[in-house]
């Protein structure tokens, strides 16, 4: 571990720097610059003005520069100011960073709580109507777009049940209870879809380590079944299993976008949208880094699972 | 569509073609249903005109209509044929997802074929490039290109495009590196072949199962994020049809009609099924490795 963590902790930050690269070069896609997105703000200038202007911001120094100073405030966490609420970009997106880690990270307990047992179900009965049941399901899962369970849920629930979404989002902090119940349907919109993916995992990846030659000693030397199960097979098959969850939290970020908006809540979602179409590019380019960063955080949580999992992994 | 020219690949054996989907369908069940869900939606992208009952786009009865003899699945806010604008909207979500895999295809598998061919410098700067877009998860790209750029159809289809393409490059590039050591390809050179000659024709073909199965995915992947960047609003912009508008819109109308938030979405599903469908299929024929898995 000693040397792991150090080592996983620079790629991270090689990651981080790159996702800067992607957005920086993003936001240069925006036609116009910094002074011409002033002029639609604030009105005419004269062309001498605006010359000043883009020397002053050091919109004239080659590229590379210009990026370097940029990060420099990144690093200082000055993200500018939003053209429309003319709040901190970065004191914004504080607000919303709660909302969609919470929701990310629930979907993804949520999800895995289901879907491996599930799956080693699906593995170890293989071939019998449970198994084509689930993998069917599973195949069904992966195809509903997390928007439409998200729309279906509340459709069902103001028809039937007379309910419909809150319009104040309650802290989780303040009142847990609250927050939990508001939680639960955009989670469990978030996570069928990864539900399945984890399941179809799960069971291949059984399937792969039920025929070891460790497994058959381990029944050999009377281990209960049980016991063969859960310290022998799913131990190794966790690890490709936790993979394809890493992979998918993107898919999940991408859907929490949609989700937030759905149940309208104050999340990094939300705000992304809303920024998108007020044309509002301080508040994307913060959003759409905070994302990228929660991505990357959640990846690296991922790898240490992977060398608590494995010590292998720990020791090469 | 390369799943339909993909079938005689399915059913290499000649005396099998007779019985061939039959047998097909037998071994796999999964694959065969997929494969049918993609041929009819094509069909029913590609005969829309002469499919839909009215035009998407007419007022032809008052609106937010139940589902009647007429008018099967109702009317929507604006009194539109709802069936109609579903058999139009095939149209717009396969036609943005197949044209924007195709060039991505296209992007994708010269770059990973360049990557893993040469090596070296090209290698790294090529994949680098292609990391660079996985810091971000797909979806939040596609939403920040098309929101840079402006909604539109070309938009929409260049953002999918750019967002599946690292995928494909990778998927390419893997297997070249053990293709690019094998006796064939050091004969090709000694025969005096080119560089681009070897790639198509001795390194390409030999690639091919994994980069199908890929393109199957990838559709499935492209039908969603159209959905979502047109649910959103940032995508296909009325008055023409998509999947993903109809259902954006569609839902603030639920208490009234609650058709107008099942149907686009059923079909948003039956498609990428079908892709997903038909790529698990594949996936079986073509990677022996992985059958039974």
């Amino acid at each position: 571990m000693r040397t792991y963590l150090p080592r996983r902790l620079l790629s991270s930050v090689a990651s981080a720097l790159a996702l800067s690269m992607l957005i920086f070069l993003l936001i240069r896609l925006v036609p116009g610059d910094a002074v011409t997105m002033w002029i639609g703000q604030e009105g005419s200038m004269t062309p001498d003005v605006q010359r000043t202007l883009r020397k002053m911001f050091g919109l004239t120094d080659p590229l590379p520069v210009q990026y370097l100073h940029w990060l420099g405030d990144l690093l200082r966490g000055d993200l500018g100011y939003s053209f429309r609420s003319r709040l901190r970009v970065a004191s914004l997106m504080g607000r919303s960073l709660p909302v969609t880690a919470e929701l990310a990270v629930l979907a993804m307990l949520l999800s895995a709580a289901v879907a491996i047992p599930l799956g080693i179900l699906s593995a170890v009965r293989r071939n019998t109507p449970t198994d084509l049941i689930a993998r069917l399901l599973g195949l069904i899962g992966l195809s509903m777009p997390s928007f439409w369970i998200a729309v279906l849920f509340i459709l069902i629930s103001a028809t039937y049940f007379n309910w419909l979404p809150a319009l104040n989002y309650a802290s989780l902090l303040k009142n847990p209870l609250e927050n939990l119940t508001q939680m639960a349907m955009p989670v469990v919109a978030l996570g069928l879809p990864l539900m399945a993916v984890v399941m179809r995992m799960t069971r291949s990846a059984m399937l792969e380590v039920l025929n070891q030659d460790y497994v058959r000693t381990a029944r050999s030397k009377g281990v209960t079944e049980r016991r063969t199960l859960s310290r022998h097979a799913l131990r190794n098959a966790l690890i490709p299993v936790i993979t394809i969850m890493g992979i998918q939290l993107g898919r999940l970020l991408g859907g929490a976008v949609i989700v937030e908006q759905i149940f309208g809540m104050p999340g990094v979602g939300t705000l992304l949208v809303s920024a998108i179409t007020e044309r509002d590019y301080p508040m994307v380019q913060g959003t759409v880094l905070l994302m990228g960063l929660l991505f990357i955080l959640v990846q690296l949580l991922v790898d240490l699972c992977y060398g608590y999992i494995d010590p292998r992994i720990r020791y090469t | 569509m390369s799943t339909a020219d993909g079938l005689p690949v399915l059913v290499p054996d000649p005396s099998a073609r007779r019985t061939g989907l039959l047998r097909l369908a037998r071994r796999n069940p999964i694959g065969t249903v997929g494969l049918l869900v993609v041929v009819a939606l094509a069909v029913i992208a590609v005969f829309a005109p002469q499919l839909s009952p009215s035009d998407p786009n007419a007022q032809v009865g008052k609106r937010l209509s139940p589902p009647s003899e007429q008018h099967v699945l109702g009317l929507d806010q604006l009194g539109r044929d709802v069936l109609s604008r579903l058999i139009w909207g095939a149209r717009v979500s396969l036609g943005v997802s197949v044209i924007s895999v195709g060039l991505s295809l296209l992007a994708g598998v010269s770059l990973g074929l360049v990557a893993g061919y040469y090596g070296g410098a090209a290698d790294t700067l090529i994949m680098r490039a292609m990391d660079l877009m996985f810091t971000l998860p797909s979806f939040v790209l596609a939403i920040a290109l098309t929101g840079i750029l402006g909604p539109s159809l070309t938009n929409v289809i260049i953002a999918v495009a750019i967002v599946t393409t690292p995928t494909i490059a990778r998927i390419t590039r893997g297997p070249i590196l053990a293709v690019r050591e094998t006796e064939y390809v050091a004969s090709a050179h000694a025969a005096g072949a080119g560089d681009r000659r070897i790639m198509v024709r001795h390194v390409l073909p030999n690639i091919t199962a994994p980069i199908i199965v890929q393109t199957t995915v990838s559709i499935a992947d492209a039908i969603l994020i159209e959905a979502g960047l047109s649910f959103l609003g940032l995508g296909i912009q009325p008055p023409a049809t998509s999947w993903g508008n109809m259902l954006g819109t569609g839902r603030n109308f639920m208490e009234l009609a609650n058709g107008l938030s099942v149907f686009p979405g059923a079909a948003i599903m039956l498609a990428v099924l079908g892709f997903n469908f038909a790529g698990d299929g594949l996936r079986d024929v073509l990677d022996p490795r992985l059958r039974g898995v």
